[in-house]
Protein backbone atom coordinates (compact mmCIF):
# COMPACT_ATOMS: atom_id res chain seq x y z
CA UNK A 1 0.00 0.00 0.00
CA UNK A 2 2.67 2.41 1.06
CA UNK A 3 4.86 1.21 -1.73
CA UNK A 4 2.25 1.75 -4.40
CA UNK A 5 1.55 5.15 -2.94
CA UNK A 6 5.22 6.03 -3.07
CA UNK A 7 5.54 4.83 -6.58
CA UNK A 8 2.54 6.86 -7.59
CA UNK A 9 3.90 10.00 -6.05
CA UNK A 10 7.19 9.56 -7.82
CA UNK A 11 5.51 8.86 -11.08
CA UNK A 12 3.40 11.95 -10.81
CA UNK A 13 6.44 14.03 -10.01
CA UNK A 14 8.44 12.55 -12.81
CA UNK A 15 5.78 13.12 -15.40
CA UNK A 16 4.57 16.45 -14.19
CA UNK A 17 7.77 18.35 -13.77
CA UNK A 18 11.51 18.33 -13.66
CA UNK A 19 12.79 17.97 -10.15
CA UNK A 20 13.16 21.63 -9.50
CA UNK A 21 9.92 23.00 -10.85
CA UNK A 22 8.35 23.65 -7.49
CA UNK A 23 8.30 27.22 -6.30
CA UNK A 24 9.84 28.29 -3.04
CA UNK A 25 6.72 27.66 -1.09
CA UNK A 26 4.86 30.47 0.58
CA UNK A 27 3.61 29.67 4.06
CA UNK A 28 -0.06 29.71 3.11
CA UNK A 29 -1.50 26.30 2.45
CA UNK A 30 -0.22 23.43 4.51
CA UNK A 31 0.06 20.20 2.51
CA UNK A 32 0.53 18.04 5.61
CA UNK A 33 -3.12 17.05 6.24
CA UNK A 34 -3.37 15.89 2.64
CA UNK A 35 -0.10 14.01 2.93
CA UNK A 36 -1.34 12.20 6.04
CA UNK A 37 -4.27 11.02 3.94
CA UNK A 38 -2.18 10.02 0.93
CA UNK A 39 0.80 8.45 2.63
CA UNK A 40 -0.66 7.17 5.93
CA UNK A 41 -4.31 6.59 4.92
CA UNK A 42 -5.39 9.23 7.39
CA UNK A 43 -4.25 7.24 10.42
CA UNK A 44 -4.07 9.28 13.61
CA UNK A 45 -0.73 10.91 14.41
CA UNK A 46 0.48 10.96 18.00
CA UNK A 47 2.97 13.50 19.27
CA UNK A 48 6.37 11.92 18.75
CA UNK A 49 8.55 14.66 20.16
CA UNK A 50 9.74 12.43 23.02
CA UNK A 51 10.26 9.32 20.90
CA UNK A 52 11.91 10.57 17.77
CA UNK A 53 14.44 13.29 17.01
CA UNK A 54 14.71 14.78 13.55
CA UNK A 55 17.98 16.59 12.85
CA UNK A 56 18.30 18.77 9.78
CA UNK A 57 20.03 22.08 9.15
CA UNK A 58 17.91 25.22 9.58
CA UNK A 59 18.81 26.14 6.05
CA UNK A 60 19.53 23.81 3.16
CA UNK A 61 23.04 24.93 2.25
CA UNK A 62 23.20 22.84 -0.88
CA UNK A 63 19.68 22.18 -2.15
CA UNK A 64 20.83 18.92 -3.75
CA UNK A 65 22.45 17.48 -0.61
CA UNK A 66 20.73 18.17 2.70
CA UNK A 67 21.74 15.86 5.55
CA UNK A 68 18.91 14.51 7.70
CA UNK A 69 19.25 12.29 10.78
CA UNK A 70 16.45 10.38 12.50
CA UNK A 71 16.97 9.07 16.03
CA UNK A 72 14.65 7.00 18.14
CA UNK A 73 14.69 7.90 21.82
CA UNK A 74 12.54 5.30 23.52
CA UNK A 75 12.97 5.42 27.28
CA UNK A 76 14.95 2.50 28.76
CA UNK A 77 12.70 -0.42 29.59
CA UNK A 78 10.03 0.58 27.06
CA UNK A 79 8.85 -2.72 25.60
CA UNK A 80 7.89 -1.19 22.29
CA UNK A 81 10.27 -1.33 19.35
CA UNK A 82 10.42 0.64 16.08
CA UNK A 83 8.75 -0.93 13.04
CA UNK A 84 9.28 1.83 10.49
CA UNK A 85 10.23 5.43 9.98
CA UNK A 86 8.98 7.63 7.18
CA UNK A 87 10.59 10.86 6.05
CA UNK A 88 8.34 13.38 4.32
CA UNK A 89 9.47 16.65 2.73
CA UNK A 90 6.16 18.41 2.45
CA UNK A 91 6.82 20.86 -0.36
CA UNK A 92 8.97 18.68 -2.60
CA UNK A 93 7.50 17.43 -5.89
CA UNK A 94 7.65 13.90 -4.43
CA UNK A 95 7.06 14.57 -0.72
CA UNK A 96 7.58 11.03 0.53
CA UNK A 97 11.37 10.90 0.53
CA UNK A 98 11.87 7.50 2.11
CA UNK A 99 10.30 4.83 4.24
CA UNK A 100 12.63 2.75 6.39
CA UNK A 101 11.54 -0.57 7.81
CA UNK A 102 13.39 -2.18 10.69
CA UNK A 103 13.92 -5.87 11.34
CA UNK A 104 12.59 -7.06 14.69
CA UNK A 105 16.08 -7.15 16.19
CA UNK A 106 17.70 -4.45 14.08
CA UNK A 107 18.94 -2.56 17.18
CA UNK A 108 19.12 0.53 14.96
CA UNK A 109 18.77 3.71 16.99
CA UNK A 110 19.73 6.34 14.43
CA UNK A 111 19.90 6.70 10.71
CA UNK A 112 20.97 9.46 8.40
CA UNK A 113 20.43 10.11 4.75
CA UNK A 114 20.70 13.06 2.34
CA UNK A 115 17.82 14.63 0.55
CA UNK A 116 16.94 17.29 -1.96
CA UNK A 117 15.03 20.25 -0.65
CA UNK A 118 13.30 22.31 -3.32
CA UNK A 119 11.62 24.97 -1.27
CA UNK A 120 10.92 26.33 2.20
CA UNK A 121 9.28 23.34 3.79
CA UNK A 122 8.30 21.37 6.84
CA UNK A 123 10.08 18.04 7.05
CA UNK A 124 8.14 15.37 8.96
CA UNK A 125 9.44 12.17 10.48
CA UNK A 126 6.85 9.54 11.35
CA UNK A 127 7.80 6.64 13.60
CA UNK A 128 5.68 3.53 13.71
CA UNK A 129 6.12 1.56 16.92
CA UNK A 130 5.18 -2.02 17.67
CA UNK A 131 2.10 -0.71 19.51
CA UNK A 132 0.75 -0.02 16.03
CA UNK A 133 0.66 3.72 16.50
CA UNK A 134 2.27 6.49 14.48
CA UNK A 135 4.33 9.18 16.19
CA UNK A 136 5.26 12.35 14.36
CA UNK A 137 7.77 15.15 14.74
CA UNK A 138 8.76 17.88 12.34
CA UNK A 139 11.32 20.49 11.50
CA UNK A 140 11.14 23.56 9.26
CA UNK A 141 13.94 23.83 6.72
CA UNK A 142 14.61 27.00 4.75
CA UNK A 143 15.47 26.55 1.12
CA UNK A 144 18.98 27.37 0.01
CA UNK A 145 19.87 30.61 -1.71
CA UNK A 146 18.47 30.72 -5.20
CA UNK A 147 21.39 29.57 -7.30
CA UNK A 148 21.82 26.24 -5.53
CA UNK A 149 19.57 23.92 -7.50
CA UNK A 150 18.51 20.43 -6.40
CA UNK A 151 20.04 19.09 -9.60
CA UNK A 152 23.07 17.09 -10.69
CA UNK A 153 26.35 19.00 -10.56
CA UNK A 154 28.22 16.63 -12.80
CA UNK A 155 25.88 14.34 -14.69
CA UNK A 156 28.71 12.55 -16.49
CA UNK A 157 30.53 11.69 -13.27
CA UNK A 158 27.28 10.48 -11.71
CA UNK A 159 26.66 8.18 -14.64
CA UNK A 160 30.12 6.66 -14.25
CA UNK A 161 29.44 5.79 -10.60
CA UNK A 162 26.20 4.02 -11.39
CA UNK A 163 25.99 0.74 -9.55
CA UNK A 164 29.08 1.20 -7.40
CA UNK A 165 28.48 0.36 -3.74
CA UNK A 166 30.58 1.77 -0.92
CA UNK A 167 30.31 0.37 2.58
CA UNK A 168 32.18 1.75 5.58
CA UNK A 169 32.04 0.78 9.24
CA UNK A 170 32.94 3.09 12.08
CA UNK A 171 33.49 2.45 15.74
CA UNK A 172 31.51 5.03 17.67
CA UNK A 173 33.61 7.07 20.02
CA UNK A 174 34.28 7.71 22.81
CA UNK A 175 34.63 4.19 24.14
CA UNK A 176 34.17 1.53 21.49
CA UNK A 177 35.64 -1.20 23.73
CA UNK A 178 32.99 -0.78 26.36
CA UNK A 179 30.13 -0.53 23.95
CA UNK A 180 29.14 -2.70 21.05
CA UNK A 181 27.57 0.27 19.33
CA UNK A 182 28.63 0.55 15.71
CA UNK A 183 27.99 2.87 12.84
CA UNK A 184 27.91 1.87 9.20
CA UNK A 185 27.45 3.79 5.98
CA UNK A 186 26.22 2.60 2.61
CA UNK A 187 26.53 4.73 -0.53
CA UNK A 188 25.03 3.66 -3.82
CA UNK A 189 26.40 5.33 -6.94
CA UNK A 190 23.31 6.45 -8.82
CA UNK A 191 22.17 9.72 -10.48
CA UNK A 192 18.78 9.17 -8.79
CA UNK A 193 17.11 11.58 -11.14
CA UNK A 194 13.50 12.48 -11.50
CA UNK A 195 13.66 12.63 -15.23
CA UNK A 196 12.98 15.58 -17.42
CA UNK A 197 9.98 15.90 -19.59
CA UNK A 198 10.42 16.83 -23.21
CA UNK A 199 11.56 20.43 -23.10
CA UNK A 200 9.90 22.57 -25.77
CA UNK A 201 13.03 24.54 -26.47
CA UNK A 202 15.83 22.05 -26.14
CA UNK A 203 13.95 18.83 -26.89
CA UNK A 204 15.90 17.17 -24.12
CA UNK A 205 14.33 14.17 -22.54
CA UNK A 206 15.85 12.34 -19.60
CA UNK A 207 13.88 9.33 -18.42
CA UNK A 208 13.38 9.08 -14.66
CA UNK A 209 15.67 6.63 -12.96
CA UNK A 210 16.17 6.24 -9.24
CA UNK A 211 16.90 3.75 -6.49
CA UNK A 212 13.56 2.64 -5.10
CA UNK A 213 14.55 -0.23 -2.85
CA UNK A 214 17.47 -1.00 -0.56
CA UNK A 215 17.77 -3.95 1.81
CA UNK A 216 20.45 -4.57 4.39
CA UNK A 217 20.99 -7.87 6.19
CA UNK A 218 23.39 -9.02 8.86
CA UNK A 219 24.10 -12.64 8.10
CA UNK A 220 20.61 -13.76 7.01
CA UNK A 221 18.64 -11.47 9.23
CA UNK A 222 16.90 -8.47 7.66
CA UNK A 223 18.10 -5.38 9.45
CA UNK A 224 16.88 -2.41 7.49
CA UNK A 225 15.08 -1.73 4.27
CA UNK A 226 14.36 1.51 2.50
CA UNK A 227 11.85 2.48 -0.12
CA UNK A 228 13.03 5.68 -1.70
CA UNK A 229 12.13 8.19 -4.34
CA UNK A 230 13.55 11.19 -6.12
CA UNK A 231 13.79 13.33 -3.01
CA UNK A 232 16.79 11.24 -2.00
CA UNK A 233 19.99 12.88 -3.22
CA UNK A 234 22.17 11.61 -6.03
CA UNK A 235 24.24 8.65 -4.81
CA UNK A 236 21.79 7.52 -2.10
CA UNK A 237 23.53 7.46 1.25
CA UNK A 238 22.40 5.67 4.41
CA UNK A 239 24.37 5.83 7.64
CA UNK A 240 23.03 3.96 10.65
CA UNK A 241 23.89 3.25 14.27
CA UNK A 242 23.29 -0.23 15.69
CA UNK A 243 24.52 -2.66 18.29
CA UNK A 244 26.86 -5.28 16.93
CA UNK A 245 25.94 -8.91 17.51
CA UNK A 246 27.89 -11.96 16.48
CA UNK A 247 27.25 -11.48 12.77
CA UNK A 248 30.22 -12.03 10.49
CA UNK A 249 28.92 -10.24 7.39
CA UNK A 250 26.68 -7.44 6.19
CA UNK A 251 24.88 -7.90 2.91
CA UNK A 252 23.19 -5.28 0.73
CA UNK A 253 20.82 -5.46 -2.19
CA UNK A 254 19.48 -2.39 -3.99
CA UNK A 255 17.18 -1.98 -6.97
CA UNK A 256 16.37 0.92 -9.23
CA UNK A 257 13.35 1.82 -11.32
CA UNK A 258 15.01 0.41 -14.44
CA UNK A 259 15.15 -3.01 -12.83
CA UNK A 260 18.87 -2.93 -12.18
CA UNK A 261 19.99 -4.84 -9.09
CA UNK A 262 23.10 -3.90 -7.14
CA UNK A 263 24.55 -6.32 -4.59
CA UNK A 264 27.39 -6.23 -2.11
CA UNK A 265 28.66 -8.15 0.90
CA UNK A 266 31.26 -7.16 3.48
CA UNK A 267 32.77 -8.88 6.51
CA UNK A 268 31.46 -7.31 9.69
CA UNK A 269 34.15 -5.52 11.65
CA UNK A 270 33.85 -6.45 15.28
CA UNK A 271 34.04 -3.71 17.86
CA UNK A 272 37.01 -3.37 20.11
CA UNK A 273 40.72 -3.23 19.35
CA UNK B 1 21.34 60.39 -39.87
CA UNK B 2 23.28 60.08 -36.71
CA UNK B 3 20.73 62.13 -34.83
CA UNK B 4 17.94 60.16 -36.37
CA UNK B 5 19.48 56.91 -35.26
CA UNK B 6 19.89 58.22 -31.78
CA UNK B 7 16.32 59.36 -31.72
CA UNK B 8 15.12 55.98 -32.92
CA UNK B 9 17.22 54.34 -30.26
CA UNK B 10 15.74 56.46 -27.55
CA UNK B 11 12.29 55.55 -28.80
CA UNK B 12 13.17 51.88 -28.83
CA UNK B 13 14.58 52.04 -25.35
CA UNK B 14 11.64 54.06 -24.15
CA UNK B 15 9.24 51.46 -25.46
CA UNK B 16 11.24 48.82 -23.64
CA UNK B 17 11.24 50.91 -20.54
CA UNK B 18 7.48 50.88 -20.74
CA UNK B 19 7.61 47.17 -20.02
CA UNK B 20 10.54 47.52 -17.73
CA UNK B 21 10.33 46.82 -14.05
CA UNK B 22 9.28 50.01 -12.37
CA UNK B 23 11.10 49.24 -9.16
CA UNK B 24 14.10 51.11 -10.46
CA UNK B 25 11.94 54.16 -11.04
CA UNK B 26 10.85 55.23 -14.48
CA UNK B 27 13.36 58.06 -14.80
CA UNK B 28 16.51 56.04 -14.28
CA UNK B 29 15.19 52.69 -15.46
CA UNK B 30 17.65 52.75 -18.29
CA UNK B 31 20.61 54.44 -16.77
CA UNK B 32 23.45 52.77 -18.61
CA UNK B 33 25.53 50.44 -16.46
CA UNK B 34 28.79 52.14 -15.52
CA UNK B 35 31.47 50.42 -17.57
CA UNK B 36 35.25 50.73 -17.64
CA UNK B 37 37.32 50.44 -20.79
CA UNK B 38 39.96 48.06 -19.45
CA UNK B 39 41.70 47.90 -22.84
CA UNK B 40 40.91 49.57 -26.17
CA UNK B 41 37.43 48.45 -27.20
CA UNK B 42 37.08 46.10 -24.21
CA UNK B 43 34.58 47.18 -21.58
CA UNK B 44 33.70 45.76 -18.18
CA UNK B 45 30.88 46.32 -15.72
CA UNK B 46 31.93 45.25 -12.23
CA UNK B 47 29.06 43.70 -10.29
CA UNK B 48 28.52 44.18 -6.58
CA UNK B 49 30.07 41.53 -4.34
CA UNK B 50 26.73 40.54 -2.87
CA UNK B 51 23.85 38.12 -3.19
CA UNK B 52 21.24 38.95 -5.83
CA UNK B 53 18.57 41.20 -4.38
CA UNK B 54 15.69 43.34 -5.54
CA UNK B 55 17.67 46.41 -4.57
CA UNK B 56 20.75 45.58 -6.64
CA UNK B 57 18.60 44.39 -9.58
CA UNK B 58 20.57 41.13 -9.62
CA UNK B 59 23.66 43.04 -10.76
CA UNK B 60 26.31 41.02 -8.94
CA UNK B 61 28.30 39.40 -11.76
CA UNK B 62 30.90 41.07 -13.90
CA UNK B 63 29.75 41.65 -17.46
CA UNK B 64 31.69 42.76 -20.51
CA UNK B 65 31.59 43.63 -24.16
CA UNK B 66 34.16 43.77 -26.91
CA UNK B 67 33.81 46.07 -29.91
CA UNK B 68 35.35 44.91 -33.20
CA UNK B 69 35.46 46.65 -36.57
CA UNK B 70 32.10 45.19 -37.59
CA UNK B 71 30.28 44.03 -34.53
CA UNK B 72 30.00 43.71 -30.79
CA UNK B 73 30.13 40.62 -28.55
CA UNK B 74 28.58 40.66 -25.10
CA UNK B 75 29.99 38.44 -22.37
CA UNK B 76 27.21 37.60 -19.90
CA UNK B 77 24.02 39.56 -19.68
CA UNK B 78 23.39 40.04 -15.96
CA UNK B 79 20.97 38.98 -13.25
CA UNK B 80 17.80 40.57 -14.59
CA UNK B 81 16.42 41.82 -17.89
CA UNK B 82 16.62 45.31 -16.45
CA UNK B 83 20.34 44.86 -15.89
CA UNK B 84 20.67 43.44 -19.40
CA UNK B 85 18.90 46.47 -20.83
CA UNK B 86 21.16 48.78 -18.87
CA UNK B 87 24.15 46.89 -20.24
CA UNK B 88 22.70 47.33 -23.71
CA UNK B 89 22.29 51.04 -23.04
CA UNK B 90 25.95 51.20 -22.00
CA UNK B 91 26.96 49.48 -25.25
CA UNK B 92 24.86 51.92 -27.24
CA UNK B 93 26.58 54.74 -25.40
CA UNK B 94 29.90 53.54 -26.85
CA UNK B 95 29.03 52.20 -30.29
CA UNK B 96 26.21 51.79 -32.77
CA UNK B 97 27.68 48.59 -34.26
CA UNK B 98 25.41 45.58 -34.24
CA UNK B 99 25.45 43.26 -31.25
CA UNK B 100 26.15 39.99 -32.98
CA UNK B 101 26.94 37.64 -30.11
CA UNK B 102 25.78 37.17 -26.53
CA UNK B 103 28.15 34.71 -24.87
CA UNK B 104 26.98 32.97 -21.70
CA UNK B 105 29.86 31.78 -19.53
CA UNK B 106 27.61 29.29 -17.68
CA UNK B 107 24.04 28.65 -16.50
CA UNK B 108 23.93 30.69 -13.28
CA UNK B 109 21.13 33.26 -12.97
CA UNK B 110 23.39 36.25 -12.25
CA UNK B 111 25.04 35.71 -15.64
CA UNK B 112 22.10 34.80 -17.87
CA UNK B 113 18.90 36.39 -16.58
CA UNK B 114 19.61 39.43 -18.75
CA UNK B 115 19.70 37.46 -22.02
CA UNK B 116 16.21 38.51 -23.08
CA UNK B 117 17.37 42.14 -23.31
CA UNK B 118 19.30 41.17 -26.45
CA UNK B 119 16.60 39.20 -28.27
CA UNK B 120 15.73 42.38 -30.18
CA UNK B 121 19.25 42.42 -31.66
CA UNK B 122 18.90 39.05 -33.32
CA UNK B 123 22.20 38.15 -31.69
CA UNK B 124 23.50 34.60 -31.60
CA UNK B 125 23.49 33.20 -28.07
CA UNK B 126 26.69 31.27 -27.57
CA UNK B 127 27.40 28.73 -24.85
CA UNK B 128 28.98 25.46 -23.72
CA UNK B 129 27.63 22.32 -25.33
CA UNK B 130 26.25 21.36 -21.89
CA UNK B 131 24.41 24.65 -21.47
CA UNK B 132 21.10 23.50 -23.00
CA UNK B 133 20.90 20.61 -20.58
CA UNK B 134 21.94 22.77 -17.62
CA UNK B 135 19.23 25.30 -18.48
CA UNK B 136 16.62 22.61 -19.01
CA UNK B 137 17.34 20.94 -15.68
CA UNK B 138 17.97 24.04 -13.57
CA UNK B 139 16.14 26.79 -15.39
CA UNK B 140 12.64 26.15 -14.04
CA UNK B 141 14.04 25.98 -10.51
CA UNK B 142 15.96 29.24 -10.96
CA UNK B 143 12.88 31.01 -12.28
CA UNK B 144 10.82 29.88 -9.30
CA UNK B 145 13.51 30.36 -6.67
CA UNK B 146 14.33 33.91 -7.70
CA UNK B 147 10.78 35.20 -7.95
CA UNK B 148 10.50 35.78 -4.19
CA UNK B 149 14.06 37.11 -4.07
CA UNK B 150 14.00 39.56 -6.97
CA UNK B 151 10.26 40.19 -7.08
CA UNK B 152 7.74 39.76 -9.88
CA UNK B 153 8.70 42.96 -11.65
CA UNK B 154 12.36 42.08 -12.12
CA UNK B 155 11.48 38.49 -12.99
CA UNK B 156 8.61 39.13 -15.37
CA UNK B 157 10.63 39.43 -18.56
CA UNK B 158 13.30 36.85 -17.74
CA UNK B 159 13.35 34.13 -20.38
CA UNK B 160 15.77 31.28 -20.44
CA UNK B 161 16.45 30.16 -23.95
CA UNK B 162 19.04 27.60 -24.94
CA UNK B 163 22.05 28.93 -26.84
CA UNK B 164 21.75 29.10 -30.61
CA UNK B 165 25.45 28.41 -31.10
CA UNK B 166 27.13 25.66 -29.10
CA UNK B 167 30.83 25.40 -28.38
CA UNK B 168 32.61 22.10 -27.93
CA UNK B 169 36.28 22.46 -27.06
CA UNK B 170 37.31 25.79 -28.52
CA UNK B 171 35.91 28.19 -31.10
CA UNK B 172 36.68 31.60 -32.54
CA UNK B 173 34.35 34.51 -33.08
CA UNK B 174 35.39 37.21 -35.51
CA UNK B 175 34.16 40.71 -34.79
CA UNK B 176 36.04 42.15 -37.76
CA UNK B 177 39.78 42.46 -37.24
CA UNK B 178 39.27 41.20 -33.76
CA UNK B 179 39.04 37.61 -32.65
CA UNK B 180 37.65 36.11 -29.50
CA UNK B 181 38.77 32.61 -28.53
CA UNK B 182 36.14 30.64 -26.65
CA UNK B 183 37.13 27.64 -24.57
CA UNK B 184 34.88 25.13 -22.82
CA UNK B 185 35.95 23.36 -19.64
CA UNK B 186 35.23 20.03 -17.99
CA UNK B 187 32.97 20.28 -14.91
CA UNK B 188 34.54 22.82 -12.53
CA UNK B 189 32.58 25.78 -11.16
CA UNK B 190 29.60 24.25 -13.01
CA UNK B 191 29.20 21.73 -15.81
CA UNK B 192 28.84 24.47 -18.45
CA UNK B 193 31.87 26.75 -17.88
CA UNK B 194 33.21 28.67 -20.85
CA UNK B 195 35.97 31.30 -20.98
CA UNK B 196 36.56 34.05 -23.53
CA UNK B 197 39.96 35.40 -24.51
CA UNK B 198 40.02 38.75 -26.26
CA UNK B 199 43.24 38.11 -28.16
CA UNK B 200 44.00 41.60 -29.34
CA UNK B 201 44.16 43.05 -25.84
CA UNK B 202 45.08 39.97 -23.80
CA UNK B 203 41.93 40.22 -21.73
CA UNK B 204 40.61 36.94 -20.34
CA UNK B 205 36.94 36.82 -19.41
CA UNK B 206 37.06 33.86 -17.07
CA UNK B 207 33.43 33.70 -15.98
CA UNK B 208 33.14 32.00 -12.60
CA UNK B 209 36.27 29.94 -13.13
CA UNK B 210 37.93 32.87 -11.38
CA UNK B 211 36.73 34.57 -8.21
CA UNK B 212 38.58 37.50 -6.63
CA UNK B 213 37.60 38.74 -3.15
CA UNK B 214 34.22 36.94 -3.51
CA UNK B 215 34.50 33.42 -2.06
CA UNK B 216 34.73 30.85 -4.88
CA UNK B 217 31.58 28.75 -5.35
CA UNK B 218 31.70 25.04 -6.13
CA UNK B 219 28.58 24.03 -8.01
CA UNK B 220 30.27 21.45 -10.21
CA UNK B 221 33.35 19.60 -9.05
CA UNK B 222 36.09 20.71 -6.67
CA UNK B 223 38.58 18.38 -8.29
CA UNK B 224 37.58 19.63 -11.71
CA UNK B 225 37.80 23.21 -10.50
CA UNK B 226 41.36 22.75 -9.25
CA UNK B 227 42.40 20.92 -12.41
CA UNK B 228 40.80 23.53 -14.67
CA UNK B 229 42.44 26.52 -13.02
CA UNK B 230 45.84 24.83 -13.28
CA UNK B 231 45.28 24.57 -16.99
CA UNK B 232 43.67 27.99 -17.27
CA UNK B 233 46.77 29.47 -15.62
CA UNK B 234 48.67 28.70 -18.81
CA UNK B 235 46.49 31.09 -20.84
CA UNK B 236 48.52 33.95 -22.22
CA UNK B 237 46.74 37.06 -21.05
CA UNK B 238 47.55 40.35 -19.37
CA UNK B 239 44.52 40.69 -17.22
CA UNK B 240 41.53 38.70 -16.13
CA UNK B 241 37.93 39.74 -15.75
CA UNK B 242 36.80 37.33 -13.03
CA UNK B 243 33.16 36.35 -12.71
CA UNK B 244 33.08 38.26 -9.43
CA UNK B 245 35.54 40.79 -8.02
CA UNK B 246 37.87 43.37 -9.54
CA UNK B 247 39.68 43.07 -12.85
CA UNK B 248 43.11 41.73 -11.90
CA UNK B 249 46.58 40.89 -13.13
CA UNK B 250 46.98 37.49 -14.74
CA UNK B 251 47.71 34.81 -13.62
CA UNK B 252 48.37 36.19 -10.12
CA UNK B 253 44.61 36.56 -9.67
CA UNK B 254 44.33 32.77 -9.27
CA UNK B 255 46.39 32.54 -6.11
CA UNK B 256 43.65 33.18 -3.56
CA UNK B 257 41.12 30.93 -5.22
CA UNK B 258 43.61 28.09 -5.54
CA UNK B 259 44.59 28.38 -1.88
CA UNK B 260 40.94 28.29 -0.78
CA UNK B 261 40.01 25.31 -2.92
CA UNK B 262 43.13 23.41 -1.85
CA UNK B 263 42.38 24.07 1.80
CA UNK B 264 38.75 23.04 1.42
CA UNK B 265 39.69 19.81 -0.35
CA UNK B 266 42.38 19.01 2.23
CA UNK B 267 40.07 19.62 5.20
CA UNK B 268 37.20 17.65 3.69
CA UNK B 269 39.43 14.70 2.82
CA UNK B 270 40.73 14.61 6.39
CA UNK B 271 37.20 14.66 7.80
CA UNK B 272 36.12 11.84 5.50
CA UNK B 273 39.16 9.76 6.48
CA UNK B 274 38.24 10.19 10.16
CA UNK B 275 34.70 9.02 9.54
CA UNK B 276 33.17 12.40 10.32
CA UNK B 277 29.75 13.37 9.06
CA UNK B 278 28.86 15.74 6.29
CA UNK B 279 27.27 18.12 8.83
CA UNK B 280 30.61 18.45 10.58
CA UNK B 281 32.35 19.28 7.33
CA UNK B 282 29.76 21.96 6.60
CA UNK B 283 30.55 23.59 9.93
CA UNK B 284 34.31 23.27 10.05
CA UNK B 285 35.98 22.78 6.67
CA UNK B 286 38.12 25.67 5.38
CA UNK B 287 37.41 27.68 8.53
CA UNK B 288 40.93 29.10 8.31
CA UNK B 289 39.82 30.95 5.17
CA UNK B 290 36.93 32.77 6.86
CA UNK B 291 38.54 36.20 7.17
CA UNK B 292 39.94 36.19 3.65
CA UNK B 293 36.72 36.25 1.65
CA UNK B 294 33.55 38.20 1.25
CA UNK B 295 30.35 36.12 1.50
CA UNK B 296 32.17 33.31 3.32
CA UNK B 297 29.20 32.63 5.59
CA UNK B 298 26.83 32.54 2.65
CA UNK B 299 28.73 29.94 0.63
CA UNK B 300 31.39 28.04 2.55
CA UNK B 301 29.08 25.46 4.13
CA UNK B 302 27.54 24.82 0.77
CA UNK B 303 30.96 24.36 -0.86
CA UNK B 304 31.98 21.98 1.92
CA UNK B 305 28.77 19.99 1.44
CA UNK B 306 29.33 19.68 -2.29
CA UNK B 307 33.00 18.81 -1.84
CA UNK B 308 32.21 16.19 0.82
CA UNK B 309 29.72 14.33 -1.35
CA UNK B 310 32.15 14.40 -4.26
CA UNK B 311 35.33 13.45 -2.40
CA UNK B 312 33.58 10.63 -0.53
CA UNK B 313 34.03 8.64 -3.73
CA UNK B 314 37.82 8.81 -3.74
ZN1 LIG C 1 28.39 31.09 -11.26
Amino acid sequence: MISSCLRQLCLVAAVAAPICAQAAAPEDDDPWPGLVQDIFQGRPMEDGSRLIVLEAPNRAEDAAVVPVTLRTTLPPGDARYPMSMTLVIDHNPAPMAARFEFGRDSTITALSTRVRVNAYTDVHAVLELSDGKLYVTKKYVKASGGCSAPAAKDAEAAKKRLGQLRFRQFATPPDPQASRTREAQLIIGHPNNSGLQMDQLTHLYIPPSFVNEVRIWRNDEMMLSMEGGISISEDPNIRFTYVAGDEDRIRVEAKDTDGRVFKGEWPSEQPGP
Amino acid sequence: MRILRKFALVLALASLAGRAPSSAGSADALTPLPVTEVAPGTFVFEGAVSLMTRENEGAIANLGFVVGRDAVAVIDSGGSVLEGMRLRAAIRGKTAKPIRYVINTHAHPDHIFGDAAFLQDGAAFVGHQNLPQALAVRGPFYLDAFRPILGDELMRDVKLAPPTQLVQGSAELDLGGRRLTLQTWPTAHTDSDLTVLDQSTGTLFAGDLVFVEHIPIVDGSIRGFLASIDQLAGTEARRVVPGHGPVSAWPEALAGERRYLDQLARDVRALIARGERLETAAQTAAASERSRWKLFEEYNARNATAAFSELEWE
